[in-house]
């Protein structure tokens, strides 16, 4: 990447601007994906309690997949699912 | 205009402060500083100012709270010197990387080792090149103007940086002079207000401050660092100037004292300076054309000023209270940087002295530059040191 250009930047790297994280695409750094086994999956919402990006998305009360855009493969939701229903595939 | 008061140059420093009157100081005691805080304590206990004092463990915690509390938006103070700076180090760069116009008094005592509590310039020479800004103070008056002109540079919003008020320890901290104060009201409205660029406690505008860089980042933000230094050549002397307008004192980027007719410059900082000048009078009766100066800001670098003087000079002599071991001290290779582009470059020499509060008297200085006077000197001399 170009280094960026000093006259854009705040002073003292401030971000001034709040809630941007989510435009930091830190699905960028996985290198194994969580792959959901539905058949499994009870909705216990452990893999949502754990995530620490957010990406387990949960509608109506129950587990509908899991969101990639910030999702590192750290694979803490397949550790600690108690039925075992995600495993983690190498990308 | 204040009246004529006398103080020793720990207690001017705190004098200024409590004129100022500041939002937050933390610190930690080491000799020669304590008394400034200790005295500053006892104005905030006296409800002389309106101060939040916090006591913190240690220097690096005191550097960190400072830094924070002027990221949140107060004008804050602290002061340190020697193992007190090595220990804050860690945060010295990060203080000026994050943009907070905090400042810090440094009454400059040696770094150990061997263990040594004397005045020489081995604590802050080891922060120069770490994004603050530095004024140097010849005696108790300059500390205290010098205290009263920082945080007009500092906060500067073309400047942003944080700035270090260096006296010499013992010789100005604990010596007791005369000096003219300026009225309260006078150090208000010359200081002002404080308005803080993007403070954190701004709570209508949520931002965030320290935060990591990567490469593509981190670099750019380090120069927009060096153009605030070089925007802040400008500020200082346009505060300089004001300063000047209301005391009457003239201070510039390098003072200067019979530089114009010489045929030997001398650079030297602190309160050598004042010495050298008492050398400078004594070596003129005998008809050797000297003259000395000091860089009253030393960071950012006045390159240009510093070239100026030189400029048609026969030599120029840096004296350097600290050691580059194994090369020459500090000041001497910025001052030949400065030199190099002249039509003529003087014969340049290096003079190391006062190592650990050895004596940096006016024998000593009027022997070296006679050598100088006659060709005799050597490039590099360790003035004093017997073998």
């Amino acid at each position: 990447m170009a280094m960026a250009n000093v006259n854009d930047l705040v002073i003292g790297g401030r971000i001034i601007k709040a809630g941007n994280s989510e435009n930091f695409n830190t699905g960028d750094w996985r290198s194994f994906v969580p792959i959901v086994d539905q058949d499994k999956c009870i909705d216990c919402m452990t893999c949502w309690i754990y995530c620490p990006d957010n990406s387990i998305v949960c509608r109506d009360g129950r587990m509908s997949g899991i969101k990639l855009t910030h999702c590192k493969g750290c694979g803490i939701c397949a550790k600690v699912c108690p039925k075992k229903a995600i495993t983690m595939k190498e990308e | 205009m204040g009246m004529d008061i006398a103080i020793n140059g720990d207690n001017a420093v705190a004098l200024a402060w409590k004129q100022i009157n500041p939002d937050v100081c933390a610190a930690y005691p080491i000799t020669p500083q304590t008394i400034i805080v200790e005295k500053f304590a006892e104005y905030v206990a006296n409800g002389e100012v309106d101060t939040e004092f916090v006591c913190v463990e240690s220097e690096h915690s005191a550097l960190t709270l400072c830094t924070t509390s002027a990221s949140a938006g107060a004008r804050t103070f602290t002061a340190t010197a020697s193992q007190g700076l090595a220990y804050m180090w860690e945060m010295v760069p990060i203080t000026a990387s994050m943009r907070v116009p905090l400042i810090m008094a440094v009454a400059n005592r040696t770094v150990s080792g061997p263990i040594n509590i004397n005045n020489d310039h081995g604590d802050v020479m080891s922060v120069r090149d770490c994004g603050w800004i530095q004024l140097f103070s010849e005696n108790v008056q300059q500390a205290y103007d010098n205290s009263i002109i920082a945080p007009r540079i500092a906060e500067h919003h073309d400047v942003q940086l944080p700035c270090m008020v260096n006296l010499d320890g013992f010789i100005l901290t604990h010596a007791i002079e005369r000096m003219t104060m300026v009225d309260t009201a006078d150090v208000k409205s010359f200081v002002g207000e404080h308005k803080p660029l993007y403070p954190l406690l701004d709570v209508k505008h949520p931002i965030s401050h320290g935060n990591m860089d990567g490469p593509d980042f981190y670099y750019p933000h380090k120069y927009q660092t060096v153009m605030a230094m070089d925007n802040a050549l400008k500020v200082a002397e346009e505060v300089f100037e004001e300063f000047y307008q209301l005391t009457g004192r003239r201070y510039n980027l390098v003072d200067e004292y019979m530089c114009d007719d010489a045929d030997i410059v001398v650079v030297i900082l602190g309160s050598s300076y004042g010495t050298m000048k008492a050398t400078v009078d004594l070596l003129r009766e005998e008809g050797i054309k000297v003259g000395c100066c000091m860089p009253h800001v030393y960071r950012p670098w006045p390159e240009a000023a510093m070239a100026k003087i030189m400029n048609g000079k026969k030599s120029v002599v840096v004296f350097d209270k600290h050691l580059g071991i194994g090369s020459y001290g500090p000041l001497f290779p910025e001052v030949v940087t400065a030199a190099v582009d002249l039509e003529e470059v003087p014969k340049m020499y290096n003079v190391i002295y006062g190592l650990g509060g050895a004596d940096a008297t006016v024998a000593g200085f009027k022997g070296i530059l006679e050598d100088v006077a006659e060709g005799k000197a050597e490039k590099m001399t360790y003035l004093g040191v017997r073998l």
